[in-house]
């Protein structure tokens, strides 16, 4: 027995004020508005959030994991990107 | 880019492995590490649904207001356990609704320990204290599982279970305390939960022919046999200090070892409740069935509604 499934949302809690929201699972629901209730009951039982978002998956975009080395190598050969990269005279203060 | 080989893939996996770097949904794994981990966390999600059905019978028993609020708020959590499994089993390519028609259809199995009945008020008191205490053991190492999504569920189960297990323990302590009527219950409850809830942890190490692939994938990190030992160690002296009697004339301190001895498992027992005979196998399933059946028109009203007004909006 199976029907069409309600679709997939993933959803994001801000914990508190000054914090971003951040990732903390998925859940299935029929719109926005249930998958925002259903968010606040399944992710929140326990005061962990004053602010929820929920996204369709469908709308998520991803990089391949599998290419990941590749991707990200040019930060990885950056190091003047670093403040520690220069060297400054010790007597040098707040810098 | 060079076409790596199944075997260097499978190499470069366990490296990570090895490395204690976390599996995450999209990374290359083997199949059969797929395949393993949706049978476990499937099977560990239909447990936490199942297990919200001998304790939701009595959340209208509740002695007093205190304690229905409590049962309430457990059975609730036990409803959001199995949804963050069943996420997660998702992230893995599982299908959710044909993972839950396996359990409708016996294909896949939950716990056994909830083939067994919650007879009296006494045995909510025994299900949170060991049966929650057991899984506790058991999701604790999972924690360290090597695939991301799992392990963070079970940091998330973890943190909210250990009221389940406290609260059980409260209830007993109170009857066992009480009249003897209700010292007679908590121990009636003790004597019948205490053997499934060690079989819990599953068949002994040489009897397990899957544990040695799990533990070399990290999806396991402690054995049947490690977890069942420091299960019985941790809770024995917590039956003794309210007055109750595990039921093992065999139970014994071992100086040397540093560990409990016990009698053996019988094994007939565990293998008749897997296999469907337990006295509320055939209630479980036909109550998860019906719910699914029963509450389907509901489902479908919601998307078409749902539908209905994206059409409107966009119209």
């Amino acid at each position: 027995m199976s029907t069409k499934e309600w679709p997939l949302w993933e959803v994001f809690i801000r914990s508190k004020q000054g914090l971003n929201h951040k990732h903390v699972g998925s859940l299935r629901a029929a719109d926005s508005t249930m998958a925002l209730d259903n968010a606040r009951d399944v992710y929140t039982r326990r005061s962990e959030g004053i602010s929820i978002w929920v996204v369709e998956s469908n709308y998520v975009h991803a990089n391949d994991p599998a290419d990941a080395d590749a991707y990200f190598e040019p930060s990885d050969t950056k190091i003047f990107r670093h403040p520690t990269f220069y060297e400054v005279h010790e007597d040098i203060k707040h810098m | 880019m060079k076409v790596l080989e199944t075997t260097d893939l499978e190499q470069k996996f366990q490296d990570k492995i090895d490395r204690e770097v976390k599996i995450e949904p999209n990374d290359w794994m083997p199949d059969a590490y797929r395949k393993t981990l949706i049978r476990q966390m499937s099977q560990h999600a239909h447990s936490e649904i199942v297990g919200m059905l001998p304790e939701a019978n009595w959340i209208t028993r509740a002695p007093n207001l205190r304690r229905k609020a409590v049962l309430l708020a457990k059975v609730q959590d036990e409803a959001g356990h199995g949804l963050y499994l069943y996420s997660a089993t998702e992230t893995l390519g599982a299908d959710r609704e044909a993972t839950i028609d396996d359990l409708h259809s016996g294909k896949a199995k939950y716990s056994s320990i909830f083939n067994y009945p919650a007879l009296s008020w006494a045995d909510i008191g025994a299900i949170g204290w060991l049966v929650d205490g057991a899984a506790i053991m058991n999701q604790v190492a999972l924690c360290r599982c090597s695939y991301g999504p799992y392990a963070r569920a079970m940091v998330k189960i973890c943190k909210e279970e250990s009221f389940h297990q406290r609260q059980g323990y409260e209830l007993l302590t109170t009857l066992a305390q009480g009249a003897p009527e209700q010292k007679e219950l908590a121990q009636d409850a003790l004597n019948r939960f205490w053997w499934p809830a060690l079989m819990m942890f599953g068949p002994n190490d040489d009897e397990s022919p899957n544990s040695a692939q799990s533990m070399r994938w990290k999806i396991k990190r402690l054995t049947n046999d490690e977890l069942r030992q420091n299960f019985i160690d941790a809770t024995v002296p917590q039956a003794e200090l309210i007055g109750l009697k595990v039921p093992d004339e065999n139970l014994k301190w071992n100086e040397e070892t540093g560990h409990y001895d016990f009698t053996p498992i019988n094994w007939d027992e565990f293998w008749q409740v897997v296999n469907g005979n337990g006295p509320c196998n055939k209630q479980r399933v036909d109550a998860r069935r019906k719910a699914k059946e029963e509450g389907m028109w509901v489902r479908e009203a919601a998307l078409a509604f749902a539908e209905k007004r994206k059409k409107k909006l966009t119209a």
